[in-house]
């Protein structure tokens, strides 16, 4: 059987490159886009805790659905927004929303 | 489960599960409130929160827990529901009359009000990591869209964008960090995560990493410095009625969580996470009072002064691992956050009142300290409130501010970080300077300001400021009240 | 052991390799279809772990609805070209820094702390069904079900807020 450590491996690359999508991008698309690799990641390390820990209880993968949903509730309430912002200005860039501002 | 079980919890869970059907009522009753007359739908949200205020005052006391283990209905839970529900009242009493003016006004930002509050009871309430997730989301997501409700509006638009981003990057970390836990302890109930840890036989480097992802993930929530950046632009830009509640229920919840998973699933790990916490704290106060000096505009400087009450909130939580002081620290951060409720809602209230609106999709105006200047001469009233409201703010007595400041500094005295301590005092001294400046501003200058008459805004403004003052009298049996709350294991 | 082994191998270099394709495609497009083949991979680990009810989640609402969506704001918006960031020059050198701070940070955990997950055998089957995961969630998490459903209904509240159609104002 692969070892638990691989699949933690990949889910924690998998979420750096979430994090430095999110952290380098200027669009709020790919922000966005980053966010969700960042989620999936986190699923990524529930379902293999699941399998490796506590097989019989089924907690992990409850986890994993409800983070499903959230995600979905997330993007829709995320992409409304992008679209009033969009209707205004014609860019979603977020040069003009610099996140760093003092 | 089954369908009678289903009605057991159901109903020990009443006032959310009252105030959650009223705001899918409402959303329905919405629909057939005439344009011109949405007032209605506000009173009728605001009856719903006064029916589950007095639910949850009337089961005070009541500590089980229920849906197997999810949620925990104890002292800390009512405590802070009476918070949120207060500034549910409060926050529609600031919004009522500022959306009419701002030409905003719409049903629905009473129905998404009512949800957000709904997630922070829960969020409260929550003893599974799961509901602390879901509950955060709950009240986030119609925050998002209550920051962005004034578009076409610029700034709006920005704070919404801003907010939505964060919020969603802070709960990717909450998630990794719960998913560390889970897999460190094979569950996400604070009572097993606990139990586990003190068994032995778990990673522990896995279970500290996770806390410390929690700790990132709640810390964007109630903005402690390095995790404020978005605060001041958020805060600055949003409708004032929505950031005065923000400010106040948002952070509030969010110290409820970190309070109840800290103080009940991490003790063990308190070795590694105090001296963050104490870092945490103490850059918290520093930053957010030193930046707040530079400000001129008002919306702005309370934004940073709310930055630097999180810091003297977040002082509470330093010494969480101590069993015997756990349970004043908690005593005392309620304290605090039902101070910095009454004085938040006061200050806003004025703040909503001097703003005036520029006309459609521009900015507003009436923010700048300048604007304050004279107000004393012409409303005596609200600059009185909003002294009190500054005096409170830096901890000056006779203030409810003051007694706060108090109970907190000596908890984190007794529980041996006199150094924090000093901190805390030095940064309410430099605090002092630009909080003070506001009431130079509107007693000793000159000037016309401009100010809405509206009953609601003047009855909240002075209604709070007026609580400030007396309660602080009668902070002892406030204090025993919330010393009540402490949290335990059911 | 080994076949799995090759395999886990194989997904794993697809989905970092596309997951970087989404992160450096200069096209919003290219980045969403990465994130489509990313999600589609993972799925395909989600099964190799034995959990066929998540993976098959994972295809219809990950990679099907949501990057729908994705994909159709993007054209509606016509947003396709991604710039190139300039404005915070430091903000990519804090963006590499962070990151690789994180991989290391648990790299380190993984391998050099002694790992003292329980290394359980293989699971009956049985374990993950839908219908396990939908007797539990009816059960012991009916209240997280609850909640979501309340928090998909504040979505589309507040998806249909902000984007209606807002008639002219008329002050009264």
């Amino acid at each position: 059987m692969i070892p638990i450590s691989y699949y933690l491996i990949f889910a924690a690359a998998l979420f750096c490159i979430g994090l430095f999508g999110v952290l380098a991008r200027r669009n709020a698309i790919a922000i966005l886009m980053g966010i969700e690799l960042m989620l999936n990641a986190v699923n990524v390390n529930l379902i293999s805790f699941w399998r490796y820990a506590t097989p019989e209880k089924i907690n992990g993968q409850v986890f994993a659905v409800i983070v499903f949903a959230v995600a979905a509730a997330e993007v829709a309430v995320g992409l409304a927004i992008f679209i009033s912002v969009y209707r205004r200005r014609g860019t979603v860039s977020a040069d003009e929303i610099d996140l760093l501002k003092w | 489960m089954s369908l009678n079980d289903l009605l057991v919890n159901l109903n020990l869970i009443m006032p959310i599960t009252i105030l959650t059907a009223w705001a899918c009522v409402l959303l329905l009753v919405d629909l057939f409130i005439p344009k011109e007359r949405k007032g209605i739908t506000a009173l009728l949200a605001a009856l719903g929160l006064l029916v589950a205020l007095a639910l949850v005052i009337s089961r005070a006391g009541v500590a089980t827990s229920a849906f197997n283990g999810m949620i925990m209905i104890d002292g800390f839970a009512t405590f802070m529901s009476v918070i949120f529900l207060f500034s549910g009242l409060a926050g529609i009493a600031v919004a009522y009359d500022y959306l009419i003016r701002s030409g905003i006004e719409r049903g629905e930002y009473y129905v998404l009000l009512l949800f957000s509050i709904v997630g922070m009871m829960l969020m409260a309430a929550a003893a599974d990591l799961i509901m602390v997730f879901l509950a955060l989301e709950l009240l986030s997501i119609p925050l998002y869209v209550l920051a962005g409700i004034a578009v076409p509006r610029p700034d709006s638009e920005e704070a919404a964008l801003k907010y939505f981003l964060l919020g969603a990057f802070a709960s990717g970390f909450f998630l990794y960090g719960t998913a560390l836990v889970y897999g460190a302890t094979g569950s996400t109930a604070l009572t097993e995560i606990v139990s586990a840890t003190t068994s032995g036989g778990v990673n522990l480097s896995f279970l500290v990493i996770g806390a410390g992802l929690i700790l990132v993930g709640l810390g964007f929530k109630v903005a402690v410095v390095p995790f404020h950046m978005w605060t001041p632009d958020v805060y600055q830009g949003a409708p004032s009625s929505v950031t005065a509640f923000m400010a106040v229920g948002a952070k509030a919840a969010g110290f409820a969580a970190l309070l109840r998973i800290f103080v009940l699933a991490f003790p063990p790990l308190a070795m590694d996470l105090t001296p963050v916490l104490w870092a945490l704290a103490a850059f918290t106060m520093i930053i957010g009072n030193v930046i707040a000096i530079a400000q001129r505009n008002i919306k702005r400087m309370l934004a940073y002064s709310s930055i630097a009450h999180a810091g003297y909130i977040m002082m509470a939580l330093v010494p969480y691992g101590q069993g015997n002081v756990a349970a004043d620290t908690v005593a005392s951060a309620l304290f605090y956050l039902l101070a910095y409720m009454l004085t938040s809602f006061a200050a806003w209230a004025v703040v909503i009142a001097l703003e005036h609106n520029m006309g459609e999709g521009r900015d507003t105006d009436g923010l700048s300290l300048e604007d304050y200047s004279g107000l004393g001469q012409k409303q005596p009233a609200l600059a009185a409130a909003m002294t009190v409201a500054m005096l409170s703010f830096i901890g000056i007595p006779p203030t409810l501010g003051f007694v706060g400041k108090f109970y907190l500094l000596r908890t984190v005295i007794e529980g041996g970080f006199p150094g924090l301590a000093l901190i805390g005092l030095l940064t309410s001294l430099v605090s002092a300077y630009y909080y003070l400046r506001v009431v130079v501003y509107m007693y000793m200058r000159d000037g016309e300001p401009v100010v809405r008459r509206e009953p609601w805004l003047y009855f909240t403004a002075l209604a709070t400021a007026v609580g400030v003052v007396v309660l602080s009298i009668f902070s002892e049996p406030l204090f025993n009240w919330a010393s009540q709350a402490v949290l335990k294991l059911i | 052991m080994i076949p799995d082994m090759i395999l886990f191998i194989l997904l794993a270099i697809v989905a970092v390799t596309s997951a970087l394709g989404m992160l450096l495609s200069r096209s919003a497009v290219y980045s969403a279809l990465n994130l489509v083949l990313n999600f589609g991979t993972v799925a395909v680990l989600y099964l190799l772990l034995g959990a066929p009810f998540i993976a098959l989640a994972q295809i219809t609402v990950y990679a099907g609805a949501i990057m729908v969506l994705f994909l159709f704001v993007i054209m509606l918006l016509g947003v396709e070209q991604l710039r190139k960031g300039s404005a915070l020059p430091w903000q990519q050198t804090l963006a590499i820094i962070s990151g690789l701070l994180l991989l290391a940070l648990t790299a380190y955990v993984i391998f050099i702390r002694p790992m003292t997950l329980p290394q359980v055998s293989p699971t009956q089957l049985g374990f993950g069904t839908p219908g396990a995961i939908g007797e539990i969630l009816f059960n012991k998490y009916l209240l997280p079900f609850e909640v979501t459903s309340v928090l998909l209904l504040v979505a589309m509240i507040g998806a249909i807020v902000l984007t209606g159609k807002r008639e002219p104002k008329t002050k009264t």
